[in-house]
């Protein structure tokens, strides 16, 4: 019962986020904040996993090819299907779960223990709109910073196997472009936008509706990131078990 | 004019307000006093309607609270201000864009206006070399009084400061009284303080309301009170040596 309580008052939450809207003069600064502080102050830590993921990926694969009938562009293939399939969208997502997603709760939850939120109501302000839309649109370009991770994905892998002494870097370009499916790269993508706005409403919600004190932000951060990361593995099922079978 | 009847309001089971009938009057600085868990902060929740009232009235002029969602509620609140607690100022903003906010908000003033409003509203509240400043540089006392200016900056029509010289030096804390009683007059607003401060209830107190268990337990002016003869109000009153002094000079207490 508690579980159902959650889920419609979530998507309460969901519907009065698109009720009265503030005006645009404000709520541009506040998408422009929030790309700021979600997507690009992302971007190093994005980038630098999944340079040394791509990398280990990489050398996983090739250690584990022993069979010398497999030819050893498996290695650039295996890379690219790992990093656009699985490590980007959904891996990458579960890391901003613990990062973007806990920085959303804890600034929402400060916001409504020290009466921020009660002070934007009493102004008249739609505080669902004005809080948490900015955040669904700021993590809209969140497939921006996903390409940026499989393009540096797929460089550490090369640079892991070229440099490792895994291969050449013919045999890497040709297993990266081998079988090269776009299709792929779209259900990568419509699973990045899907997990965005998973990222930016989860967190919101257990940042609006935390109670109590400091120790309590603490906490509702945590089961911030753990919902936000079980959502996310549970809808990456269900969308791979719908696009790609 | 506010006028709140028969309200009850219960947490789990438990009554905080219960059948509570007064009013706040206009112009006037209208306090409720009582102590600590007595249900003040409730009381004033209620009629801003942060927290839902179980039964009973509030009732702005002729607009009932219960009766009022969605934008009529948000209208309302559009002519409401309220100076919190912990002054609730936006952290990440400077004081004079704490203070334009509402203006920026509901008004469709061009920047110049909100600037020239915003200022002269800061100099009214003695803050102009600070408006550049953000929250966390201020002292209490200096956020107290950033947050009764973005409070009446859209000259609202009722003003609620839920205790706003708690944690003050009593120097500070009467600046606060007085700046809030002279705004009152001002702008002729109804203003609601909610205090235990008893130098706040003497030096500001037009209209006082006694809350005792979440009960109304007596209600008149700030002369009335000295010489009370309820039970509970002079216990209130007389808890502080000072006042126990004062309650020596002004005479019998009136009956009751």
């Amino acid at each position: 019962m508690n579980f159902l309580f959650h889920v419609g008052n979530y998507l309460l939450m969901l519907y009065r986020v698109f009720g009265k809207f503030t005006p645009w003069s404000i709520m541009r600064q506040l998408v422009l904040k929030e790309i700021d502080t979600l997507i690009i102050g992302s971007l190093g830590t994005v980038i630098f996993l999944s340079f040394f993921v791509g990398g280990v990926v990489t050398i996983q694969t090739a250690l584990n090819i022993e069979n010398p009938l497999i030819p050893k562009t498996i290695v650039g293939f295996a890379t690219r299907q790992s990093i656009i399939l699985e490590f980007s969208p959904t891996l990458v997502s579960i890391i901003m779960a613990g990062k973007v997603g806990s920085y959303i709760t804890s600034s929402i939850a400060t916001m409504r223990v020290t009466e921020q939120i009660d002070a934007l109501k009493i102004m008249g302000v739609n505080t669902f709109n004005y809080l948490i839309f900015p955040k669904i649109i700021a993590m809209m370009i969140y497939p921006i910073l996903i390409t940026f991770s499989m393009a540096f994905g797929i460089y550490g892998g090369y640079l892991a196997a070229v440099y490792g002494g895994f291969g050449t870097t013919s045999d890497f370009i040709a297993g990266v472009t081998q079988d090269f499916q776009p299709y792929h790269v779209v259900y990568a993508y419509i699973k990045t936008v899907v997990f965005a706005f998973i990222l930016a409403t989860i967190p919101s919600y257990h940042g609006y509706f935390s109670k109590g004190g400091s120790l309590q932000v603490g906490k509702a951060a945590t089961i911030s990131f753990i919902w936000t990361s079980t959502v996310i593995i549970v809808v990456n099922y269900f969308l791979t078990q719908l696009m790609l079978t | 004019m506010i006028r709140i009847e028969k309200l009850h309001k219960q947490f789990d089971g438990n009554y905080v307000l219960e059948d509570i009938t007064t009013t706040f009057d206009l112009g006037k600085t209208n306090l409720i006093i009582g102590e600590s868990g007595s249900g003040k902060t409730v009381l004033v929740k209620c009629m801003l309607s942060l927290h839902q009232i179980d039964s009973g009235d509030i009732i702005y002029e002729n607009r009932r609270l219960g009766d009022l969602d969605g934008e009529d509620l948000i209208d309302l609140r559009e002519q409401m201000g309220m100076v919190f607690q912990g002054s609730a100022l936006f952290d990440s903003m400077t004081v004079e864009e704490n203070v334009a906010f509402p203006l920026k908000m509901h008004t469709k003033k061009s920047k110049d206006e909100i600037l020239d409003l915003t200022e002269s509203i800061i100099q009214r509240v003695n803050l102009l070399n600070s408006n550049k400043k953000f929250p966390n540089e201020l002292s209490g006392g200096m956020q107290k009084r950033v947050a009764i200016a973005r409070a009446v900056v859209t000259k609202p029509r009722y003003l609620f400061c839920d205790e706003p010289n708690s944690g003050l030096d009593p120097y500070t804390a009467m600046l606060i009284d007085n700046l809030i009683a002279e705004i009152t007059q001002e702008y002729q607003i109804t203003t609601i303080i909610n205090t235990h401060d008893m130098n706040s209830v003497l030096e500001i107190g037009e209209k006082i309301t006694f809350l005792k268990n979440g009960k109304k337990n007596w209600e008149g002016t700030k002369h009335e009170i000295l010489t009370s003869s309820t039970k509970e109000v002079r216990d209130f009153l007389y808890s502080n040596k000072v006042f126990r002094e004062l309650g020596k000079y002004v005479g019998p207490p009136e009956t009751e």
